[in-house]
């Protein structure tokens, strides 16, 4: 090793120093070939100022029903836009402007004031959604307006106005505060999101990606050519699990009423429909809902703008008494000879709890006590069971939390404990307020979707699914079609065996297929269904004031619930109706849900002697 | 001037008054490209907040640089590790801590003042390479065993710098310290063995390791006309604004595509597209020469210098404000991809201005001290 001296260092350095000198000159040559060469083009450029970057909008997904039935689409809108730096002057453009389209000039010049501060490279909206009377004045008055232009942008298009709206949902535009957290990806002022429903849940498939064009214009914003071009992306269909037909169906039905209806798939999880009534009409949404039809929509006593198959928390009433026999059957406070004697009421320290029937179901055993509703039984297993226990089992048949469905602001209902009393009114539990949770009148709270799962989970034999409302998503590659499929997901298994579950179905058959059940009338030909009925207390009040008050007062009628499904031995469906109001599950609501059903069963092809169509 | 006192009289006389002129003057060049720039389109209004911030860390670095004076650069030689390993510990805390801005965690705040530690690391990587070399450097060139070394201290930088990510700072501190290692030579069998695996790790990795949106990044990285509409559109803009700018240029203040912001960075990294659409050929050549004389003056002390250390420290410092040179100007005429690197004392921004002031601080410092013998 030879240590360096300093005409070896002066060697390094001199190759250093012409490295450096070649890098420069060729700076200088790039210099040189931009500003001599090229550089009367480039000034012609600069003087115009004539590159702009132009977006192109990627339309976003259509949304089909499981059938493949068109549900939502796009349609073009005309958007008069307006680049202020080719408009000037201003003023005397758009007042031709708003002479021309006889747009009001103020809302115009409310929309330049507020372009103003963006950029005057930028085009300004000055009115979406134009009529094709002012894109023809426009059109042909193109010399005159200098820096305004029309734009075609994709807007939707709900096909079946109200139909399915709560599930379907709207768009909304993004505002600042989202895209200055960048919450949505690819998403520019302007630009509207999905803010309710499937559109909302979905935003991410839906929603494409934006393309754009560099182009050059002329002094009047006119273009010249296009330098380069990014297509845009589209966003991917979505198929979702209702069924149109179903859906349309079920809506007739309730028109008029006020309430809910989820239909599910036992075997997994599919959302068929879901109703909530009353409904509202998609189309008032686009490019913003005006203020008169939002006030409207939010001053309506039959709350259209809830969900309320998830968002409507009700007493269970009756319906609860399933998990009453599920957590009598497996906490062995009851079994299949358990037999309690009925005579219309129950004391219970010294107050008297009433049974439905003024003069008593007589000995009910479990399966009758299920078939005929009888409080007394409920009552004395309730009283058996505590509180807690019967918290524990509603909990563990999805009550009182989350089904986890794709849609915002899912409400979990309640069901009450001592704990949870003690936290929320600081006194203790009283035993005659379990004998009121055990029939599900009291604190109890429950969703429409909720009890479809469960009921749904006593069809299948004890499987809860997740509450699916996608069942395909589909992009297209070119021309190539691909289909992703969504997986079902198992939440957990009901705590019942296979003994107990035995047991409550045959209660539940009974309900309906036999001479004392509290829904016998809805029968359907060939087909046997499994039910119960409820009916819910809107206010306790003594029996002879409800009797006189209600026949004035429509909302001190009790609700009507009706859960469930059918065939009995191998469901193909399960539902869950409540409407608010409608006083007895088995006049009110049983009658939507046997609807239902046949609708169902026609479209299956199962109903005998109704040929009905293929799936 | 209490500074001037404590130094030895010869260190006064020997003070390199020539890079201290070169520099004022870019430093000046800078000043008044930036005062265009920030008052585009508003000629005549109050003095420009970024201006006046620009100003006070050009005077700020300029008394550091005068105070780091008196301290003899051998010290640095010793102290080499210890900054290198804070700077690491930085930027670990850029990525623990850092601000999030625009995709990327790069600063640092504390207290008032933001820092990109990043930055600070190009110095100190500079600082410790020195030292490693200047203990092993020899004729016959390196032999790999002493590469092993000088590559980890790369290594740990690099990848905290690339995770942030700023690939563009990661790629100059790569050059800078592969320039400073061919510098001081490597055996020739070393260099082309090491030459070869680095060809053929490219494809390997293309191959195997990155995953398809990272192919079409580097894919736009490297041919920004994959991006017409983010750093394509940049591009062309600033084209249009050099070439546009023709031989005498349009004139201070008179600008057109610096004056209606089509570029979004026109203070800091496409500062010289202002420089050039007002000044024309003829500025871009005044700034070329004004660099070129710096860059040789660097190389000078390097020679001049009687120690080792001394020498590589000083090319060290010369090669990585030339890099940040070549790259930049390259960015802003389309030959390179469009990463973010600052032109060296002309563009807005206090890490770039203390970095760059601090090496030119550290060059003077070398550059008075040549006759001293230790």
């Amino acid at each position: 090793m030879k240590n360096p001296d300093r005409e070896w260092l002066k060697k390094r350095l001199m190759n250093a120093a012409i490295i450096i000198l070649a890098a420069f000159s060729l700076l200088l040559l790039r210099f040189v070939y931009l500003q001599i060469v090229e550089g009367d083009e480039y000034r012609r450029l600069s003087e115009n100022n004539c590159i702009r970057l132009q977006s192109v909008p990627a339309p976003r997904g259509m949304i089909y029903d499981r059938n493949g039935t068109l549900l939502v689409d796009n349609i073009p809108s005309f958007d008069l836009k307006m680049v202020l730096q080719d408009a000037e002057p201003v003023d005397e453009t758009i007042g031709k402007l708003a002479e021309f389209t006889e747009i009001a000039l103020e809302e115009l010049m409310e929309r330049v004031d507020a372009g103003k501060k963006v950029s005057i490279y930028k085009p300004v909206v000055l009115k979406k959604n134009i009529t094709r009377d002012q894109l023809a004045v426009v059109e042909a008055h193109g010399f005159d307006l200098p820096g305004v232009r029309v734009e075609i942008e994709p807007m939707r298009n709900y096909i079946y106005k109200k139909s399915a709206a709560h599930l379907i949902g709207y768009l909304g535009e993004v505002n600042s505060q989202e895209i200055e957290n960048n919450i949505y990806p690819d998403v520019k002022s302007g630009d509207s999101i999905g803010r309710y429903g499937a559109e909302r849940a979905f935003e991410h498939i839906l929603h494409g990606k934006r393309g754009g064009k560099q182009i050059e214009v002329d002094a009047s914003g006119r273009l010249v050519r296009v330098i380069n071009t990014v297509e845009p992306i589209p966003g991917k269909n979505i198929f979702l699990t209702i069924d149109a037909t179903l859906q349309q169906k079920t809506e007739s039905i309730m028109e008029g009423q006020t309430g809910a209806v989820v239909a599910i798939d036992p075997s997994n999880g599919d959302v068929l429909a879901m109703v909530s009534s009353p409904s509202f009409d998609l189309n008032d949404f686009i490019g913003g809902i005006s203020s008169e039809k939002w006030k409207a929509l939010m001053s309506d006593p039959g709350k259209p703008m809830s969900n309320k198959a998830i968002q409507g928390e009700y007493p269970p009433a009756s319906t609860y008494k399933i998990v009453t026999s599920i957590a009598a059957l497996e906490e062995g406070a009851s079994d299949i000879h358990t037999t309690y004697f009925c005579p219309g009421y129950y004391k219970y320290g010294n107050r008297t709890y009433r049974c439905w029937k003024k003069w008593g179901h007589g000995r009910v055993n479990i399966v009758s006590a299920l078939e005929k509703s009888c409080d007394v039984y409920f009552y004395r297993s309730g009283e058996a069971l505590g509180v807690d226990t019967l918290a524990k089992y509603a909990n563990g048949c999805g009550l009182g939390k989350l089904t986890h469905i794709e849609l915002a602001n899912e409400r979990s209902g309640l069901i009450p404990t001592a704990a949870w009393k003690k936290r929320r009114f600081g006194s203790s539990w009283q035993g005659g307020e379990t004998l009121s949770i055990a029939i599900g009148q009291g604190f109890n709270l429950v969703t429409p979707l909720q009890m479809a799962m469960f009921i749904a989970a006593v069809g299948n034999n004890g499987t809860i699914y997740r509450p699916k409302i996608l069942k395909f998503t589909q992009d297209y590659n070119g021309s190539l079609e691909s289909r992703l499929e969504t997986k079902n997901e198992i939440l957990g298994g009901l705590p019942a065996s296979k003994q107990t579950l035995k047991l409550v179905k045959e209660g539940l058959l009974n309900v309906v297929e036999s001479e004392g059940g509290t829904a016998k009338r809805i029968r359907i030909e060939g087909i046997d269904i499994a039910g119960k009925t409820g009916t819910a207390q809107v206010f306790s009040l003594k029996k002879s004031d409800r009797d006189s008050n209600r026949k004035f007062d429509r909302h001190l009628r009790d609700h009507a619930w009706f859960v469930c499904y059918a065939p009995a031995q191998n469901p193909v469906i399960a539902v869950s109706v409540i409407i608010e109001h409608g006083e007895h599950g088995s006049t009110a609501a049983a009658p939507v849900a046997s609807e239902v059903l046949r609708t169902w069963l026609q479209i299956k092809g199962m109903l005998p002697g109704v040929k009905g169509k293929t799936m | 001037m209490w500074v001037f006192f404590v130094f030895d009289r010869r260190l006064i006389e020997n003070f390199d008054w020539g890079l201290m002129l070169i520099t004022c003057l870019i430093g000046m060049v800078g000043l008044c490209v930036l005062y265009s720039a920030v008052n585009a389109g508003e000629p005549g209004g109050p003095m420009h907040l970024l201006f006046q911030k620009q100003m006070i860390w050009i005077a700020g670095s300029f008394a550091i640089v005068l105070l780091s004076l008196s301290i003899p650069y051998k010290l640095f030689d010793r102290g080499s590790f210890v900054a290198y390993i804070i700077c690491v510990g930085l930027l670990v805390a850029v990525l623990l801590f850092g601000k999030y801005v625009a995709g990327s965690r790069r600063w640092l705040a504390l207290g008032p003042l933001t820092m990109q530690p990043s930055e600070l690391m190009k110095l100190s990587l500079i600082f410790v390479l020195a030292s490693a070399y200047s203990g092993i450097i020899s004729e016959s060139g390196l032999a790999f065993k002493y590469l092993i070394k000088p590559a980890l201290l790369l290594f740990f930088p690099f990848i905290l710098i690339i995770l942030q990510p700023d690939l563009g700072t990661a790629l100059l501190l790569l050059f800078i310290a592969t320039s400073m290692t061919l510098f001081v030579k490597v055996k020739r069998s070393v260099f082309f063995s090491c030459l070869i695996v680095a060809i053929s790790a490219v494809p390997l990795a293309w191959m195997f390791v990155l995953k398809e949106y990272q192919k079409g990044r580097v894919l736009t990285f490297l041919d920004p006309d994959r991006d017409p509409l983010g750093s394509g559109y940049h591009i062309i803009q600033s084209k249009i604004a050099i070439g546009s700018g023709m031989l005498s240029g349009k004139g201070f203040l008179k600008g057109t595509q610096n004056a209606l912001a089509f570029l979004p960075e026109h203070h800091t990294d496409f500062i010289l597209s202002v420089l050039a659409e007002e000044w024309g050929l003829i500025g871009c050549c005044v700034l070329l020469f004004l660099y070129f004389m710096l860059l040789l003056w660097g190389l000078n002390i390097a020679y001049c210098c009687r120690d080792m250390f001394g020498s590589i420290l000083a090319f060290g410092i010369t090669i990585m404000i030339f890099w940040q040179i070549f790259i930049n100007v390259g960015m802003v005429m389309g030959l390179m991809p469009v990463v973010g690197v600052p032109l060296p004392l002309i563009s807005y921004g206090g890490s770039s201005v203390v970095t760059n002031m601090i090496g030119i601080g550290v060059l003077l410092n070398i550059s008075m001290r040549r006759f001293v013998v230790v």
